[in-house]
């Protein structure tokens, strides 16, 4: 590719210029939910800019093919983005981050194919960089389609672990680091689609044995890769967008990361290879026998409470995405609003499996995003709260986080709900939360339990509230 | 050469991570989700490698894996710019007017 013309390669290297500015300022409007729109459609434009300049490249002839598959790509991608429900907003991020990771994992792919095709081309850097980019980019594939797999249903959400799992996997850890240093110094097609097949498999070995609730920090580190992915395809083809725009992701996927498991207290590790809520499922509910019995309510018991309350908060979990009771839970907030309740919503930042799940729910059902508040901006409300409704969260809102030395979740920062005058959860059942840890709070005297599924919950509720006075 | 243009690669590398934890840190926790799928978006910038390794003339195997690879970040560009958007245009403000 170095003998293009020198004017056309810089006109290019400038039109990219401008892409990574707007991508930078794109990503910076995205600092305000005002201006986020008008981000994302920037760096879009970046994106347009980058490709049209990039199809002006003199080596550029194959424009059948080229056309042909962006053109299917864009009618995959289109439809998918307007089909896909905003509960599955999880699974979506999954699979666009393995197609990114895949796409730079094969323009090392076929890079190697060309240039072994005269094989004293290449040089040390140059297959190093091959190899790395096939590693993060194949990873990232296989990882993500497994993590897919996972929120979608298709694969357990439980942690599977087998036998010598962590061997298993430090062995394709070697073999990976043998077959990519043996292609370093000659470069071999066989050799080749052996570390192919080895990054495929330790993608899987990476991603599936972690649980669903861990979702969060898997996500954010795939999306983290995906970038690096492309970085590493811009290192293979000296391409400074692809170098800058991969890094810029990676960065993004990697605060995420640390914002996530921070929000967990436990460390990457430890999530990547602890294995957290598999096995201590059902030995608690025994423990439970000493202790008061939880007190179950009506939904027009808890009706009373709600409608006669000054304050409420609304702290909504997994189980709110699950039985997609977002519209009824902003249906339950207008009534109370129409009542002259003031009404918040606490969203823990690992509430849902991915960052942010919680808010776009509440967003699709037309919730102010003033509304919401973080965890340090709310937890000293609480103690001023009347009621606060719990639908579909427990970990998150588990004393035992801050009382219990010794318990799986202890150190994790969580909702002060327990603080509150009285709690209302809204459950399916009795069961401990993904980490198997029993709650307390379901014990308290002002604790109340409403089973159920927590749509239909919410409506009962709604319709109770309104038929008071 | 082609070493000290790999320096000067690593050079851009490392800024532009830090360009992004500077970026990105200020981000309000309610938009991570749209902000994740718009980063995912342009990570699907790797279009940009995959046009380069499909340019040769002809379909030979380094092309029709480009193909795919074209494929590929073409559903990540298009579905991750759309379904941000999407995302985007329903977070709203509380509207003055009540409380």
């Amino acid at each position: 590719m170095s003998d293009m013309t020198f004017t056309m390669t810089d006109g290019i290297s400038a039109v990219y210029l401008i892409t990574i500015i707007l991508f930078i300022y794109g990503l910076h409007l995205m600092n305000s939910p005002a201006t986020a729109r008008n981000g994302n459609r920037l760096a879009s434009v970046g994106m347009l800019i980058a490709i049209v300049a990039t199809l002006l490249d003199a080596g550029i002839v194959n424009y059948t093919l080229i056309a042909t598959g962006i053109i299917i790509g864009s009618i995959i991608g289109a439809s998918f983005a307007r089909a896909i429900q905003m509960t599955a907003m999880p699974q979506a991020v999954a699979i666009f981050n393995g197609l990114g990771g895949g796409a730079s994992g094969l323009i090392a792919i076929s890079e190697f194919m060309r240039l072994n095709e005269a094989p004293d081309t290449f040089t040390m850097t140059l297959s190093i960089t091959i190899v790395l980019s096939i590693l993060i980019g194949i990873v990232t594939l296989s990882g993500s389609l497994v993590a897919f797999g996972k929120l979608q249903g298709i694969v357990s959400g439980r942690p599977i672990q087998f036998p010598l799992h962590r061997w298993i996997s430090l062995l394709f850890v070697i073999l990976i680091a043998a077959v990519g240093s043996s292609l370093v110094i000659t470069p071999n097609e066989t050799v080749f689609f052996v570390l192919i097949a080895a990054c495929l498999a330790l993608g899987i070995l990476l991603v599936i044995p972690i649980g669903g609730a861990d979702m969060p920090v898997v996500i954010s580190l795939l999306n983290s890769y995906s970038g690096l992915a492309a970085a590493a395809a811009g290192f293979v083809l000296e391409n400074t967008v692809l170098i800058v725009a991969g890094s810029l992701v990676g960065a993004a996927g990697l605060i995420l990361t640390r914002i996530m498991t921070k929000a967990m207290n436990r460390s990457l590790r430890n999530v990547m290879f602890g294995g957290v809520g598999g096995t201590s499922e059902s030995k608690d509910i025994s423990e439970g026998d000493a202790r008061e019995p939880a007190r179950e309510v009506t939904a027009e018991d808890a009706a009373v409470g709600l409608a006669y309350a000054d304050t409420v908060i609304f702290v909504p979990g997994y189980g709110l995405a699950v039985a997609q009771a977002q519209h009824q839970i902003k249906q339950l907030a207008n009534l109370l609003e129409s009542r002259g309740v003031q009404v918040k919503y606490a969203i823990h930042p690992v509430a849902g499996r991915m960052p942010g799940h919680m808010n776009v729910l509440l967003a699709e059902a037309d919730v102010a995003y003033d509304k919401l508040f973080d965890l340090e901006q709310i937890n000293s409300d609480f103690s001023q709260t009347d009621v606060t409704v719990v639908v579909g969260a427990n970990d998150v809102v588990n004393p035992a986080a801050r009382e219990t030395v010794g318990s799986p979740i202890y150190g994790m920062p969580i909702l002060n709900v327990d603080h509150s005058k009285s709690v209302l959860f809204l459950k399916r059942s009795m069961n401990p939360g993904f980490a198997g840890v029993d709650n307390e709070l379901f014990y308290k005297d002002n604790t109340m339990m409403l089973f159920g599924d927590a749509k239909d919950s919410l409506n009962k509720l709604v319709q109770a509230v309104s038929e008071e006075d | 050469m082609l070493d000290n243009s790999f320096l000067i690669a690593m050079y851009v590398f490392v800024l532009a991570l830090f360009a992004g934890f500077e970026v990105i840190t200020k981000v309000p926790p309610t938009l991570h989700t749209p902000l994740m799928s718009g980063a995912n978006a342009i990570s699907g910038i790797a279009l940009v490698g995959a046009l380069i390794v499909s340019g040769p003339m002809g379909l030979t195997l380094p092309t029709a894996v480009g193909l795919i690879a074209i494929i590929l970040a073409t559903i990540n560009v298009v579905g991750g710019f759309m379904v941000t958007d999407r995302m985007l245009q329903m977070f709203r403000k509380e509207k003055k007017r009540d409380q």
